[in-house]
């Protein structure tokens, strides 16, 4: 007798933004399979023309609420790359700072509201809360310290108001940034424990041979620049990258998606990150990997939660560094000078590689935008894992097949307003 | 029983996406401590971003995310509206349409050629609406994004079963509050303070930059005359559209006196 499976998920939860999966199975084959992203486009790359650069940084923030200080990072530093202006100093710290910020408050979003439930058998935090009481607080404790760090620097912590092109409108005083060095330091502890005890984590053993993609930087973790290098051996300049993708639309996705030209389907995020920087995390955070018993680099997506809290234990070592020797910069902003032209960027965003472009006319008004998101490029590769996973799970009853797949697609933390934009 | 809700039992209350970034629900799973106890005070009954557990209305409150700009979207507005007690828009999307409501009166057509090769697969509205344009809509919190304080001084009010009362006066008494030097008249930025809602603790002339509106047009808010002035002060017309047409590009009377500076044209 055939064996044959229907899975339809109408309605992702606890991921950002709206999507689906549908999928047929007969006989352990996969005979259809869609990521539905349904989310409605809201046409940033055209109403962005004509607008000038100065407002990039508050309305491209305006793409995602979970993580706004990567598109204006990601905007500014192509904005500054078209003019010409290199920012040095503590300006550069304060940028990595306030990203710090937002990767902490952002990961533990994922790891505790969204992906934690999937793996303690539960419907949500709130549920969960009630049993295990002290680490749903510990976990909060930490999101809230990301989210002070973020609004301390930008005013608040969902589309801060400072950052620019040249720098920010308002820098802190060094007294405000070190009253954080103490919750910082306690911060760091529970990441480490919590480092740990994710990886003992059930995870499903789900190897799959994956093309990593991140940026990478000789000295620092990558955030705010470097080259596009996978573990693949693609190693390009950031403004070469837009040439190595094909996008593609399909009906089922209002999200266009990417491949790697004459490569296939690429993986961002996380785990793309710790894979290709290891040597470049904090040695406390390496010491968490380790621990964790996550053999690193990994090629098993469901291992992105605990690079996730990886990354947290890292980004909070570099806060406490940047911190510690922070002297406020001597001024705030450098002057910004429009010029014609064309400017790119990528920053890591908490979900990996925010790529944009911008061409400028000589008073800096945006005449052409361009935004490739970590999500929009993800697409394919979620897809591939699942045509992979699903098999072994064909025996299993319809609903339990849905819950584990929708576990998969979680577990690349999908924003999927960011995807579509 | 005040404000046509239940008096004696837990509240049900919906959190709904529309066309949004989904920064207002993230403003509510940012209470963090304050939501988890609103969660036991409350029964959240349909949260898809925090909850695997999707329960069907009625509600006693929708908090409502994001416009409308699908004409799916108008058929779930109507739907979530039918379900809920109490209808409550939260945020710019929801209450003026939001940024995407840049695409308003213009070729919509075009505008989606500029990303999709295909354009008849991806169906969208030619404008992007708030929920009052389409249903009733019973209480409104501005801002982009809401301040988490006006959302729990809302959801606690309506615990008590009273009607939430939120500032409707401009960012300036705010400001003065703070002890800022005005960026407008002292430091000759185009501020959108003196039209713009009260709620952010004026957080952009605090941090040395000019208010640029996420919170809205306070009520009244007399767009024209600040336009005006800003234009004495030499502000080019084309800066004077942009400055009223970015965050809350969707409100009338904004819309209305950008339209008269566009193509150079000046207030007559």
């Amino acid at each position: 007798m055939r064996l044959d499976r229907q899975v339809n998920v109408d309605y992702l939860t606890r991921v950002e933004g709206e999507g689906g999966v549908e999928a047929r199975l007969s006989d352990g084959r996969v005979l259809r399979l869609r990521l539905r992203i349904f989310e409605p486009p809201r046409l940033f790359e055209a109403f962005l023309v004509g607008r000038s650069f100065e407002e990039l940084p508050d309305m491209t923030a305006r793409i995602c609420g979970i993580c706004p200080v990567a598109y204006q990072m990601s905007s500014i530093h192509a904005v500054e790359d078209a003019f010409g202006i290199r920012v040095e100093g503590p300006l550069r710290e304060l940028r990595r700072l306030i990203y710090c910020g937002e990767w902490i408050e952002s990961h533990l979003l994922h790891v505790y509201l969204l992906a934690l439930p999937d793996f303690m058998g539960y419907p949500d935090i709130f549920a969960m809360a009630a049993k295990h009481g002290e680490m749903v607080r510990k976990g909060l404790a930490m999101k809230r310290l990301g989210n002070r760090l973020v609004a301390l620097l930008g005013g608040r912590e969902i589309h801060p108001v400072s950052p620019q092109v040249g720098g920010f409108s308002r820098v802190p005083r060094e007294d405000e940034l070190k009253g954080l060095l103490d919750p910082l330091r306690r911060a760091k502890e529970d990441a480490m424990e919590a480092a740990t005890w994710l990886g003992k984590l059930d995870l499903p053993d789900l190897e799959r041979d994956i093309e990593f993609v991140a940026l990478s930087h000789p000295t620092e973790y990558p955030m705010n620049e470097g080259r596009v290098v996978s573990t693949k051996g693609l190693d390009v300049a950031v403004g070469d990258l837009e040439g190595r993708l094909e996008s593609r639309q399909v009906g089922h996705s209002t999200a266009l998606r990417y491949k790697l030209k004459d490569r296939g389907p690429y993986f961002v995020g996380p785990l793309a990150r710790v894979n290709l920087s290891l040597g470049r995390l904090s040695p406390d955070a390496r010491l968490a990997a380790m621990e964790s018993g996550v053999r690193f680099p990994s090629s098993n997506p469901f291992a992105s939660i605990v690079a996730r809290m990886v990354e947290v234990v890292h980004a909070l070592d570099e806060a406490l560094d940047i911190i510690a020797r922070y002297e406020g910069p001597p001024i705030s902003r450098l002057p910004v000078a429009p010029r014609a032209g064309m400017g790119c960027a990528a920053t890591e965003a908490p979900r990996g590689v925010l790529y944009h472009r911008y061409r400028f006319d000589e008073r800096g008004r945006v005449l052409e935008a361009r935004i490739i998101t970590p999500t929009a490029q993800n697409q394919e590769q979620i897809e591939s894992d699942l045509r992979a996973y699903l098999p072994e799970l064909a025996t299993l009853p319809e609903e339990e097949i849905a819950l584990r797949c929708a576990a998969l697609i979680r577990s690349y933390d999908p924003c999927i307003s960011c995807a579509t934009h | 029983m005040a404000l046509g809700l239940a008096a004696s039992r837990r509240l049900r209350v919906s959190v709904h996406k529309f066309t949004s970034c989904d920064g207002c629900q993230l403003s509510l799973l940012d209470c963090e401590e304050e939501l988890l106890t609103l969660a036991e005070v409350t029964e959240i009954a349909y949260f898809a971003e925090a909850s695997s557990s999707l329960l069907p209305g009625p509600y006693d409150v929708a908090l409502v995310e994001g416009s409308i700009s699908t004409p799916e979207e108008v058929r779930r507005s109507q739907d979530v509206r039918a379900a809920a007690a109490l209808f409550v828009s939260v945020g710019a999307c929801a209450t003026v349409g939001g940024i995407q409501a840049l695409r308003n009166g213009r070729d919509i057509e075009a505008m989606k050629r500029i990303t999709y090769p295909r354009t008849a697969l991806v169906r969208t509205l030619p404008a992007s609406t708030p929920h009052s344009v389409h249903v009733k809509v019973d209480l409104e919190i501005p801002g982009c994004p809401p301040s988490k304080d006006q959302i729990l001084e809302v959801v606690t009010r309506l615990l008590l079963r009273q009607r939430p009362r939120l500032p409707s006066h401009s960012l300036c008494l705010e400001c003065k509050r703070r002890g800022n030097v005005c960026v407008l008249v002292s430091g000759g930025q185009p501020c959108l303070g003196p039209i713009t809602h009260a709620g952010c603790g004026a957080l952009c002339p605090s941090y040395g930059r000019a208010c640029y509106g996420c919170f809205g047009p306070m009520d009244d808010p007399q767009p024209g005359r600040l336009a005006g002035e800003l234009e004495k002060r030499g502000l080019p017309p084309e800066e004077i559209v942009r400055r009223l047409q970015e965050i809350t590009a969707g409100d009338e009377s904004l819309t209305e006196v950008a339209e008269r500076y566009k193509g150079g044209r000046q207030d007559p």
